[in-house]
């Protein structure tokens, strides 16, 4: 029992250890190899890395819970960019442009709704039509790229809204306001999942199903919810990023699944469901960007950040097989 | 009775309804625009069909063998950007090859990482898939890929030139489906291909080295992935880095609607091949009948949904899930 | 049983699926206080007279009463609610959650904002576990607990209502002896206070032990119910099958041929230690003993799935490594696997390619699989062990447990092999495939094959094995020929209660 209260701990360290060992990596080689003369440890740098977190990591919260539930969500990105042109299009509007500054909290209004809205869609496939989420939110995901294609043919919609930029480059107490978003998310998402009867479904659903459906949850509602929680959180994450930058291209947040996936998975949460933490998630997010900064900080081409973090995942991945092996009582299949 | 017969009528959707889905949608659009069934228009829809399916050809072992490749996409990047530029440093004769060497070894090494390794796939895929984006960016040094002499090089031929009014690429599609579908099919590997992904253990039990196949369905399909590079590369001669990305969802999407089952040992060549061309048909439908290009996206994304509703209704007798 | 009120009733319960009568006018009673076995053949309807009860099936015809009071069932929850609790074999349990969380599942208690009222919920579930007399507590991790206190997680459940009827599935299948004692106290407990329950297992030790009747089924109809004082296990046996099995002891009439396998103190990391035997051509020879003595890990180490820490496997007198089961099956050792499901068969596959599986490379004509060839193959073998299937092409899931495992026997017997093991032959599949099965093995070892069977029912040792080794712990406790080995002196053995007596 002790030795499994150990090896958890390690599980949940892993992720904050990572981030150290990044850091002192990154400052040391930094006093040989930067190109620039600031330290790589530089206080504003390390804000500019929680505001730039902010985007994927608000994504990647969510993907959490889906991930804790069994499930996986590949659709985020494109929920991401629908999200964004309903934000900044929704601002042009007559009636918006009619009521001055009032429109900014009705066009977040309406990204957040949209976000939950195909949330909504995929979790009501997923429970009335039982096809694995992986397909489903497969096909979503090509299929909210065409909602966003179709809403604007291949042009950027783009809408500044000056209010709205100094609200998003605003700074509180140091942190940016992507960063307040980040972090609140996080902290009302960890107290979801550890302190709320649903957050602890979460689990119990991820961990055996049957058994939760047994005891009489109602596993269908139950992935509905998380679902819409997800895509609201893109749009969040939409929100937050697109209402400093004003302007949209169909393409953007391709891939965002797939960076929001790695970070959870470096987060420890595990692929089969039913184990893993808001926070570690959070670690997850601050590794891959303090993996990006530090690479472009000691020089090195941007382009092999893609390199390093794909095979950090695998490195990853394999540690964990390694650690969790149980030798001789393993059979050779 | 008038269940019994619903419940016929659904099964056999549910069997076959992949192609009768494709005749369905034939019929349809035939009728609406006589043009779709225009010999050329069917040519030109397979030949642009042709590089997604060729990888799909290579993603349905993979599938099949149980597991899940994501990494297709980048990885045709990578040989189309890698073949273009070898192409101007020591030729395409020499380059082709080279190039086929370098893609099968990325896919020798995702195969290592998921037979002999048992690490999961779809995490191995999706590392793979920005390491080998990265790869392919150093590689290049984040420029565009051209080749010098457009002119001048017989290298085209293989996404432009055409045998007795076949375009190439649809020759070597075909060739392909066919000699795949007769090593899934018919040879003692295809079987443990499909006992690898049905049932691992038993598999093991039954003396298949199960790590030797995996690996040996990751090299298959990096050959394909290697082959949809050099059509892609031979196409337009020149290329961005970027020119595979997102094609690994596509193409899974072509598998899945072909109705190879995620969990491995069932599919076929065959209904993959019918994937694809839906797939392709349906772009080309919408544009005839005067949709945006896009609008095949949300298309396929209806379809994708419903034919795996369908399949999974057919095995457990019933329409709606049965999730509380 | 001073109350006349049954705990639970049923009356004549009818439930059919398309084609078959799975349940024919079942009616039985569990009075309060009462432990009352339920026993049938694999396939008898037990199941699915439970799910009826659980209200996973609805009954075509009859009636659910309790305490009385006539009851329709429409899911396990809603049995829950109105005091009929289920202790499921396959533990249903979330290993990631606490004890409490896990007790609680699905109905955790709350405060404001849907939020867990962790007090109220240790402190009740420390009531219960009290009651239990458990050494865990409420915080425990269930995945950090052992099978026997997972199962006492699965019995606090229970008590979270007031049960009126608790069924028991095969509670013990992976129970230590010391474990099982403190199971049964907790169902004398239950007892007492005057739960009715109901106890479904094969093993005739413990029914006479601890219940009160016992009631059978057979082929989905009720065949009665006997006093346990009043009765003993032959009567039982024959309401159970219909007619007596003959276990007795098969006389080898053959010769017995050279030393094929020898096994010299082969030992795998904690798995099992310092273990040596030997087996003849022509010789069948059993290994018995409970689950987790280390005999289904002696058969995977011999057929290359796992590698021995020590200790030497002779051939035909020739030391052998074998590193993989294609290693295994080349030198002519097959192995009949302990799950059928997940080890033996590929459920998706049909009969023929199953069946031929492991020589799929030597059925080649050119390049290409031959058609023929393996069907050639698999008729002889559906004719040798009179496999019941509409056609090669069916579907191996689709087939009955006696077929699907005649299916993987066949599949080794084509292989021609030198020593054959049999993991559990007869695990799950009816009366009639399990005396076949037992005749075919007796019938292999006099065509000379060395034949190893393990299992863990004593009768079936018994039966078909010529020597018998007694394993306990991960070692050989003592080798018995069939002549000297008695019951008793078995169950000895295999409890480690004797001392190890092999020179």
């Amino acid at each position: 029992m002790k030795k499994e209260t150990r090896a958890n701990l390690i599980k949940q360290g892993a992720i904050w250890a990572f981030i150290v060992v990044e850091l002192a990596f990154f400052s040391i080689a930094g006093e040989f190899l930067s190109v620039t003369e600031t330290a790589f440890m530089d206080f504003d740098n390390m804000l500019l890395l929680l505001k730039q977190s902010a985007p994927i990591g608000i994504i990647a919260l969510g993907m959490t819970i889906i991930m804790i539930n069994g499930n996986i969500d590949l659709s985020v990105g494109a929920t991401f960019a629908l999200a964004a042109i309903v934000l900044l299009d929704s601002m042009t509007w007559p009636f918006m442009a009619a009521i001055g500054d009032w429109a900014i909290p009705l066009a977040w209004g309406f990204a957040l709704l949209t976000g939950v809205v195909l949330g909504a869609i995929n979790g009501l496939i997923v429970w009335k039509t039982g096809v694995d989420a992986f397909i489903v939110t497969l096909g979503s995901m090509l299929g909210y790229r065409g909602l966003v294609f179709m809403y604007n043919g291949e042009q950027p919609t783009s809408h500044l809204n000056w209010t709205l930029v100094d609200f998003a480059e605003a700074q509180f107490l140091g942190l940016h306001t992507a960063t307040w978003f980040l972090l609140g998310a996080a902290l009302l998402l960890w107290l979801l999942m550890t302190k709320t009867v649903h957050g602890r479904n979460a689990y119990a659903i991820g961990n055996n199903r049957e058994a939760a459906v047994n005891a009489g949850i109602r596993v269908g509602p139950h992935f509905l919810w998380n679902f819409m929680l997800i895509g609201f959180l893109a749009a969040l994450s939409a929100v937050v990023f697109y209402s400093e930058s004003g302007s949209v291209n169909p393409n953007d947040g391709m891939l965002y699944e797939l960076w929001a996936i790695t970070a959870v998975v470096l987060g420890g949460t595990k692929l089969s469901g039913g184990y893993g933490s808001i926070i570690s998630t959070l670690g997850g997010v601050i590794a891959i960007q303090l993996l990006r900064k530090g690479l472009g900080h000691i020089g090195a081409d941007t382009e092999t950040v893609n390199l390093v973090i794909g095979l950090i995942l695998i490195a990853v991945l394999f540690l964990d097989r390694q650690l969790n092996r149980k030798g001789r009582e393993e059979l050779k299949t | 009775m008038a269940e019994l017969t619903k419940k016929g009528v659904a099964g056999f959707l549910a069997r076959q309804g992949i192609l009768v889905a494709f005749v369905v949608f034939m019929i349809v659009f035939a009728i609406a625009n006589p043009r779709f069934i225009d010999i050329d228009n069917i040519f030109g829809v397979i030949r642009s069909s042709a590089i997604l399916g060729v990888m799909a050809l290579g993603v349905t072992f993979v599938v099949i063998g149980g597991n899940l490749d994501l990494s297709v996409g980048s990885m045709m990047s990578f040989s189309t950007i890698v073949v273009l530029d070898l192409h101007d440093k020591i030729g395409p004769t020499l380059g082709i090859p080279v190039m086929f060497a370098m893609t099968m070894a990325l896919g020798a090494f995702i195969g290592f990482l998921v037979g002999y390794l048992k690490l999961n796939s779809l995490i191995v895929t999706l590392g793979m898939l920005s390491a080998i984006h990265g790869l392919t960016l150093t590689y290049s040094g984040g420029k565009n890929m051209d080749i010098a002499d457009k002119e001048g090089t017989w290298f085209g031929i293989f996404g432009q030139g055409s045998i007795a009014g076949v375009p190439v690429p649809i020759i070597m599609f075909a060739l392909l489906a066919i000699v795949l579908s007769i090593i899934l099919s018919r040879t003692p590997f295809g079987r443990k291909v499909y006992a690898v992904g049905g049932n691992g253990i038993a598999a093991t039990f039954s003396g298949i080295p199960r790590a030797r196949i995996v690996f040996m369905t990751y090299l298959m399909s990096s050959f394909c992935v290697a082959t949809a590079g050099l059509i892609q590369a031979s196409r337009s001669l020149g290329s961005q880095n970027t020119v595979g990305q997102g094609m690994e969802l596509e193409v899974l999407a072509a598998v899945i609607l072909g109705g190879a089952s995620l969990l491995g040992g069932a599919g076929t060549i065959f209904k993959t091949v019918i994937g694809v061309l839906i797939l392709g048909f349906i772009q080309n439908g919408l544009l005839l009948m005067g949709l945006a290009f896009y609008a095949q996206y949300v298309v396929t994304w209806i379809i994708i949904i419903l034919a795996v509703w369908l399949d999974i209704a057919a095995k457990r007798g019933r329409l709606w899930s049965p999730i509380a | 049983m001073t109350d006349q009120t049954p705990a639970l009733r049923l009356e004549g319960i009818v439930k059919t699926f398309p084609g078959v009568r799975a349940l024919d006018g079942v009616s039985f009673a569990v009075m309060p206080g009462e432990v009352h076995a339920l026993m049938g053949e694999n396939g008898a309807g037990k199941s699915t007279l439970m799910k009826v009860l659980g209200g996973i099936h609805q009954p075509n015809e009859g009636q659910i009463f309790i305490a009385e009071e006539p009851t329709v069932m429409t899911s396990p929850i809603e049995a829950k609610s109105k005091g009929v609790v289920f202790i499921h074999q396959e533990l249903s349990l979330a290993d990631e959650l606490t004890v409490a969380e896990n007790i609680f599942l699905g109905e955790l208690p709350r405060k404001s904002f849907g939020r867990v009222d962790w007090k109220t919920l240790y402190d009740q579930t420390n009531a219960i576990l009290k009651t239990l007399n458990v050494g865990f507590d409420a915080r425990t991790r269930v995945g950090d607990l052992s099978i026997a206190n997972q199962q006492m997680v699965e019995i606090a459940r229970a008590l979270t209502v007031d049960p009126r009827a608790v069924i028991f599935d095969e509670p013990t299948a992976s129970l230590t002896d010391a474990e099982k004692v403190v199971l049964f106290e907790v169902i004398a407990d239950l007892q007492s206070r005057g739960v009715g329950v109901i106890y479904i297992s094969h093993r005739m030790e413990e029914i006479f032990k601890i219940t009160d009747r016992i009631s059978v089924l057979r082929d989905g109809q009720y065949r009665g119910t006997l006093n346990t004082a009043e009765t003993n296990e032959e009567e039982v046996t024959q309401l159970m099958i219909g007619r007596t099995l003959d276990l007795s002891r098969s006389e080898s009439t053959h010769q017995m041929g050279d030393v094929a396998l020898e096994v010299r103190n082969l030992s795998c990391g904690d798995l099992f230690e310092d273990v040596s035997f030997t087996v003849r051509k022509g010789e069948v020879v059993g290994f018995y003993g409970l689950v987790g003595a280390g005999r289904t890990e002696i058969a995977e180490t011999l057929f290359g799935l796992r590698d021995p820490s020590s200790g030497t496997i002779m051939l035909d007198g020739e030391e052998v490594r074998i590193n993989s089961p294609a290693d295994a099956i080349k030198r002519g050792i097959s192995l009949v696997p302990e799950d059928r499901k997940a080890q033996g068969l590929i459920l998706g596959m049909n009969c023929r390619d199953n069946m031929t599986l492991p020589q799929v490379d030597d059925m080649t004509a050119g390049p290409f699989v031959s058609d023929g060839a393996e069907v050639a193959i698999f008729d002889q073998y559906r004719d040798k062990l009179d496999i019941r299937t509409p056609g090669w092409r069916q579907l191996v899931g689709n087939l009955s447990g006696g077929n699907q495992q005649k299916i993987v026997i066949g599949k080794w017997l084509s292989m021609h092999p030198e020593v054959l093991i049999v993991d559990e032959p007869t695990r799950g599949i009816d009366v009639g495939s399990k005396s076949e099965i037992h005749n075919l093995i007796r019938e292999l070892a006099a065509q000379g094959y060395a034949v190893i069977v393990i299992s863990s029912e004593m009768p079936e040792v018994l039966h078909v094995s010529d020597r018998i080794v007694a394993m306990f712990n991960g070692r050989v406790m003592r080798e018995f020929t069939a002549e000297e080995v008695t019951e008793d002196s078995l169950i000895q053995a295999i409890s480690g209660l004797e001392t190890d007596k092999v020179a």
